[in-house]
């Protein structure tokens, strides 16, 4: 690992969905959703991951979670938690670790899902939804259970007279807050959070990117964000991982992205964001046609066909993801050389 | 001359579970070929209002319970609340001189009909063509509004689509009667961003094309400060904010707008604490007695609680719902 302060570490991850056709269910190609991905978080950042529908960024979150079996590559993850006696941490691969160990694990490592409609069971009340995660490890019963959901449901903002009550009773932006509770019960060193104000209200949004980040500060968490919306990763992120095509083209400190893209994607996908300025004015850069299928990207880089900077080279190979340098990742031929255009600030 | 004028449009629900005052007394004016913004949080009523200017409404539960939407053309002006929404008057208007297109064009568009037909539907219906000819106008369309191999797409089934040419065959198939009003509803939400940039700037292009008015409903600022000539900010069914599009973004004077532009994050400035606005939107049937946003507006006082601000000029032109410029 670069450095020893890096919380988790991904080499090589793949995660490809095979196709299958005919009666015999035979598998005709692959969707390569997570292809190659290199990346590592640090303790007590956030890393933002972001990348339009289809470019493979809930994938990469949820098989870093081995919610999804990995199809190559390692998961490196620095547990306090399973560190035998004397040791102040274990590095387990999660891609590999067996069931036991993934359960111990899950205890360092949560998600908040995007749908608070659809990730909350209906059946229970919000008490025994928080009150899970510690049943299921065996962590605490009875009373002390409840004090402790009590406590957690104070952390994100609820009350505890909120214990007794459904999912239904709760607006989206409660019902946020209750899965954020879940994902804290058990005290984890990371949170997967997948695009968790995409479903929210504006006025809302703010509320809960405020209560995220506070309860970074207080619990001391890493978070692994997931969005498409820039103006959010941007707010929140100390470092940004754009993706597309199953592919991080580039990687790099949040102010250093946007002041100093080199990445023609990322050019493009900021200077497509609608800002709320009437008066912001920036060259747009229309990229033509859709995202290619993942199922047959194109040849050499998997965006030349949509790059204005494209060469001869580009559709012959594949660009390496390297280090420019001051920890700024690009996959392009052309990143040294190209000047392209910075989000203005002001 | 303006092209619609809505005064005091009241559209309300009568459900089993009491009645929602969806809209609840709203008031604009449309200029022709100019771009409204209509700008609010889910719940506001900001599709109602369009769809109360469309005759969509469903009634039962749905009733316009009050107010005009006076539509000006030829120098003659036609109350559209009066009109029979099935009737022969509106159904000459609706899909030909005033078109709607919707945020998810999947379930907008009928999945067992061709592209073409679809379009044609309209074409042959108000412009009664030929099939022939109302074909070949078909691929015009999807000509002007950028969908490659229009002789071919014109075939296919909205399923064979991308969602960035499904909004496109929308609009197409919109402005195939050349509208004088196109109403837009959150077109480009359902659309990723470099997918939502495309459709942007066609819908800007083929405003000057076919100099229709536009009807911009969406909960997105960024989108509304790209694509609007005026704005009206909605909430719970009441417009509290309407001026042009840069008093609105440099000179909020509501405490809701100033609300909004104090909680989003911005790609051009990072703000080091995002402002959120407290509380939720009332359940809609317990709006407040007074003003809506009084029990989350951080500037409330006792009148806030009783009584209803009007909408009036704060500056010339600029118009705004709240005791505080009274």
């Amino acid at each position: 690992m670069p450095s020893d302060n890096i919380l988790l570490e991904v080499k090589h991850l793949k995660k490809f969905f095979p196709v299958r056709k005919g009666v015999l269910r035979r598998v005709v190609a692959q969707v390569k959703a997570v292809d190659d991905v290199d990346m590592y978080i640090k303790e007590g950042e956030t890393l933002g991951l972001v990348g339009e529908s289809g470019c493979g960024k809930t994938t990469a979150g949820r098989t870093i979670l081995r919610l999804i079996e990995p199809t190559g590559g390692e998961i490196l993850f620095r547990s306090k938690k399973l560190a035998a006696a004397g040791e102040e941490y274990r590095i387990v691969n999660i891609a590999t670790a067996s069931r036991r160990a993934l359960k111990a694990l899950r205890r360092d490592m949560q998600i908040i899902f995007q749908d608070p409609y659809s990730s909350l069971n209906p059946r229970m009340t919000v008490g025994s939804i928080v009150g899970e995660p510690l049943l299921v490890h065996g962590i605490s019963r009875g009373s002390e259970r409840e004090d402790r959901v009590r406590e957690l449901l104070g952390a994100v903002g609820l009350k505890p007279d909120h214990m007794k009550r459904y999912p239904h009773e709760f607006s989206g932006g409660q019902r946020q807050r209750i899965g954020i509770a879940r994902a804290l019960a058990l005290d984890p060193q990371l949170i997967v959070a997948d695009e968790p104000v995409s479903a929210l209200d504006v006025s809302i949004q703010a509320q809960v990117l405020n209560l995220l980040e506070d309860l970074q500060g207080e619990f001391g968490l890493t978070y692994l964000f997931i969005a498409h919306d820039l103006s959010v990763v941007r707010h929140i992120s100390d470092r940004v991982a754009v993706m597309y095509l199953g592919k991080i083209v580039e990687l790099v400190e949040t102010e250093q992205l946007f002041t100093d893209p080199r990445h023609p994607y990322t050019e493009a996908l900021m200077s497509a964001v609608p800002v709320p300025d009437p008066d912001y004015k920036v060259e747009r850069i229309l990229l033509e046609g859709d995202v290619p299928s993942p199922v047959n990207p194109p040849s050499g880089c998997y965006f030349h066909p949509r790059c204005r900077y494209a060469k001869e080279i580009c559709s012959q190979e594949l660009p390496l993801y390297r280090d420019l340098g001051g920890e700024h990742f690009v996959t392009c031929h052309f990143a040294d050389a190209l000047r392209l255009q910075p989000v203005r600030t002001g | 001359m303006p092209l619609i004028e809505v005064r005091d449009l009241k559209t309300y629900f009568y459900t089993e579970d009491g009645v929602v005052r969806a809209v609840d007394g709203v008031d604009f004016t449309i200029e022709p070929e100019k771009t409204l913004g209509i700008v609010g949080e889910s719940g506001c009523g900001k599709s109602v209002t369009a769809l109360s200017i469309m005759g969509l409404v469903q009634s039962p539960p749905g009733k316009i319970e009050g107010g005009e939407i006076l539509y000006h053309r030829d120098g003659k002006v036609t109350d559209l609340t009066t009109l029979n929404p099935k009737g022969r008057e509106m159904r000459s208007i609706r899909g030909n001189e005033i078109a709607m297109i919707f945020q998810e064009p999947m379930t907008s568009l009928n999945p067992v009909y061709t592209i073409g037909n679809q379009i044609m539907e309209a074409i042959i219906l108000h412009q009664q063509l030929r099939k022939k000819k109302a074909h070949a106008k078909a691929i015009e369309m999807l000509q002007a509004v950028g969908i490659p191999l229009p002789e071919q797409r014109v075939d296919e089934y909205p399923h064979q689509l991308s969602g960035g040419m499904r909004q496109r065959a929308m609009i197409a198939m919109a402005l195939s009667c050349n509208p004088s009003l196109l109403i837009a509803d959150e077109p480009t939400t359902a659309l990723d961003v470099t997918i939502q940039a495309q459709v942007l700037e066609l819908m800007n292009a083929l405003r000057q094309e076919f100099k229709a008015a536009i009807q911009f409903i969406t909960h997105n600022l960024g989108v509304i400060a790209r694509m609007a000539d005026d704005v009206v900010v909605m909430y719970l069914g009441r417009i509290v904010e309407g001026a042009s599009v840069e008093e609105v973004f440099h000179n909020p004077k509501h405490p809701y707008t100033q609300g909004l532009m104090n909680s989003i994050p911005s790609l051009a400035s990072r703000k080091e604490r995002l402002v959120p606005i407290k509380g939720v939107v009332p359940d809609p049937f317990e709006v407040p007695a007074g003003c809506g946003f009084e029990p989350r507006c951080p500037h409330a006082m006792e009148i806030c609680k009783t009584q209803i601000p009007p909408l009036k000029d704060v500056t010339p032109g600029h118009q705004a719902a709240c005791w505080l410029y009274s």
